[in-house]
């Protein structure tokens, strides 16, 4: 085993953290249909992150990661509101959301970067993401985002499973569905944004939504869902991880993304729900059967 | 033409051409195909920089457009056998493209003008500098683009207007009339993947998504007519732009996000002052509701004690906040808006109808038998004579 040095450690924990958390909550994200939500949000938190730049002038995690989670939960809440007032449907109401927010976070990187206080610089790491900026403070920011994640999985697991399955039957039920459709979706913000330093704007989503899809090809049960994913979310952040240390120049979150994308191309072919290997060794053995039942019939 | 103009013009056009295509796009729901799309052409672009080893060449947009195909493909294959849903599907694909476009770039092509920056972000303030000189005229490269791909987008949507009108609305009878609207789709989303790449240049991908997405959002507002909700769909996108211009110079920030930023707006304001949909006109409504719910409801009182012995009692506006639990003062604001309309009159200390009232209290009792016998059943009326015929 190679020795590692102290910034890798921290560059290969804060992904597998990451990936861990990402993954567990991605399984409700995808369950529900909101894979794009986390699109929209790593979008929408730019304006947050610029904003949050400007008043305190510190590049600080915390500072901006909260102007970011500002920025995203308003663009999550003004999406919904709309959908909720007008006929308009969730996919011209994200898009909307998405650019118009994407748009301002712009206006201002573009306004702060002609100021002649040029501090900005590395503000745009926020775009893509570079795993190799992570301190080990971030890591506590995880860590208890991790925390809080599987603290609020653990405590609504009843509510969240019904929510993610049947929501009207909740709703009828008298629970209070928009709160805890709220809750899920602030929890998903603050994944996000913590992402969003490792991986970048893009590619987020991805974190959220592969090793959900991936673990949904092994297994039907919520639980064991939710697990896998998270087990798979950071086995992927660890290659990426791994993968951006040891090759000059890959993007940590470019390469998060392709080895999740190999996760998820791996379990649809050998997935014990449908795998394309096992319905294709299936479909063989029909056809033998078939064919020695016609010949020796 | 100034720089400064002819920056106004491109704007313009790309917004133009961009909200063309996005109106269709909105109405088969799949508005977010634009947001994959202008990532994924991305790596069209860099494998046939790599081909070809050039920037300025025409293979290069054939290269981006059929990336867009290809993620187009890999979606619908993903979803085919159910095991992921579309979203999951899309969410899935355009970053892995994406990825694998940023990786080819930082690993073998850190040096050239494709820095991920300018193609996410794009800078229209350079684009007068590229020019082209054709039939006489000099004008920005991005200018000749996107003023063809305006016609191109425009000559599309005219010749094919029937057939992408019925296969947006109705894909399978489309398709059982013989009008093949896959195919259709096809073409469209090709035709959609080149606008993108086209105006990428100008205004980078994220943008891209407001320029196609937000007229069309905006103009499903304003219109539920098909003609008038692309024509709505025009008037934001040159306006969105324009506005967009000023903000960027006053504040000396970005043209293209101060485009999406003005979009942003502009559907604000569709939001809340739309005739018909709108914030304001839905309060409006509302309002109007109310007050002729409560005229209404003051002449039927008074209809049914007419001509009975509690008739003077009844019909005293004190009375009316014990049997209609009003208040004194909403009371006496809606006998005065019936007072208004003509339908009541003051007979000394009572009301009475006017023959327009009562004509008014028969309407609404024939129209609301049902509710009001229902109301009565469950005890939410007083218990009044029933309605003489």
């Amino acid at each position: 085993m190679i020795q590692l040095d102290h910034m890798a450690r921290v560059v290969l924990a804060g992904c597998a953290l990451i990936g861990l958390t990402g993954g567990a909550l991605g399984t409700f994200v995808v369950l529900r249909r909101q894979s794009l939500v986390g699109d929209v949000v790593s979008h929408a938190a730019l304006p947050g992150i610029v904003l949050a730049f400007w008043l305190t002038g510190s590049r600080s995690t915390p500072a901006l990661a909260a102007g970011a989670a500002l920025a995203g939960l308003a663009g999550m809440l003004a999406a919904s509101w709309i959908l909720r007032r007008t006929l308009l449907r969730e996919d011209g109401v994200l898009g909307l959301v998405l650019s118009s927010f994407f748009g301002l976070g712009l206006m201002g990187l573009t306004w702060i970067q002609r100021q002649p206080d040029a501090a900005q610089a590395g503000l745009d790491r926020y775009l893509f993401g570079n795993a190799a900026t992570l301190l080990s403070q971030d890591l506590a920011w995880m860590a208890g985002a991790a925390l809080l994640v599987a603290g609020t999985l653990a405590l609504l697991w009843k509510e969240f499973s019904l929510l993610a399955f049947d929501a009207d039957f909740a709703a009828q039920l008298g629970w209070p569905v928009r709160g805890l459709d709220l809750i899920l979706t602030l929890l998903t913000v603050v994944v996000i944004v913590l992402g969003l330093q490792t991986v970048g704007v893009v590619l987020m989503s991805t974190l959220l939504i592969a090793p959900a899809v991936a673990a949904r090809q092994w297994t039907d049960r919520l639980g064991r869902m939710t697990l896998l994913a998270g087990g798979l979310g950071a086995l992927v952040g660890v290659l990426g991880g791994a993968g951006s240390l040891a090759f000059a120049r890959l993007p940590t979150g470019p390469a998060i993304v392709l080895a999740a994308s190999g996760l998820v191309l791996l379990s649809l072919g050998l997935g014990t729900r449908g795998g394309w290997m096992w319905s294709g060794l299936r479909r063989r053995r029909q056809r033998r059967e078939g064919r020695e039942a016609v010949l020796h019939g | 033409m100034s720089p400064a103009t002819e920056l106004q013009w491109i704007a313009a056009v790309a917004a133009l051409a961009c909200a063309l295509p996005g109106g269709f796009l909105l109405l088969r729901r799949q508005a977010l195909l634009s947001d994959a799309l202008s990532h994924s052409v991305l790596l069209g672009i860099v494998v046939a920089f790599f081909l070809l080893g050039s920037l300025d060449s025409p293979w290069l947009v054939a290269g981006a457009s059929l990336s867009g195909l290809l993620m187009v493909l890999l979606v619908d294959l993903l979803q085919r056998d159910g095991r992921i849903k579309e979203d999951a599907a899309l969410g899935l694909v355009f970053p892995l493209l994406f990825s694998v476009a940023v990786i080819l770039i930082s690993r073998w092509a850190g040096h050239i003008h494709l820095d991920t920056d300018a193609v996410l972000l794009g800078e229209l303030a350079f684009a007068p500098f590229r020019r082209l000189e054709w039939l006489g005229l000099d004008l920005p490269v991005a200018l000749w683009q996107m003023g063809g791909l305006l016609l191109l987008n425009l000559g599309f949507l005219l010749l094919f207007w029937k057939e992408l009108s019925l296969s947006a609305f109705d894909s399978l009878l489309a398709g059982s009339l013989g009008f093949r609207p896959a195919l259709l789709h096809t073409l469209e989303l090709g035709l959609l993947s080149l606008t993108c790449v086209a105006a990428f240049d100008a205004v980078g991908s994220v943008l891209v998504v407001a320029l196609i997405v937000t007229p069309a959002v905006t103009a499903r507002l304003l219109s539920d007519r098909l003609p008038a909700y692309f024509v709505w769909a025009a008037l934001v996108a040159v306006l969105s732009s324009q506005i967009g211009w000023r903000l960027a110079v006053g504040l000396d920030a970005s043209i293209a996000g101060s485009m999406a930023v003005a979009g942003g707006l502009l559907f604000t304001a569709a939001l809340l002052f739309s005739p018909r949909r709108g914030w304001v006109a839905g309060l409006r409504r509302e309002r109007a509701q109310r007050r002729q719910f409560a005229r209404r409801l003051l002449v039927i009182h008074l209809h049914n004690h007419e001509g009975t012995p509690q008739e003077a009692e009844e019909c005293r506006l004190a009375h009316l906040s014990e049997h209609l639990n009003w208040s004194a003062e909403t009371a006496r604001e809606r006998v005065d808006l019936c007072l208004e309309s003509g339908w009541v009159s003051w007979a000394g200390e009572r009301l009475s109808l006017t023959a327009e009232g009562r004509a008014a209290a028969r309407q609404a009792l024939e129209e609301l038998p049902l509710q009001l016998a229902g109301a009565r059943e469950e005890g939410l009326l007083c218990p009044w004579p029933a309605p003489r015929t």
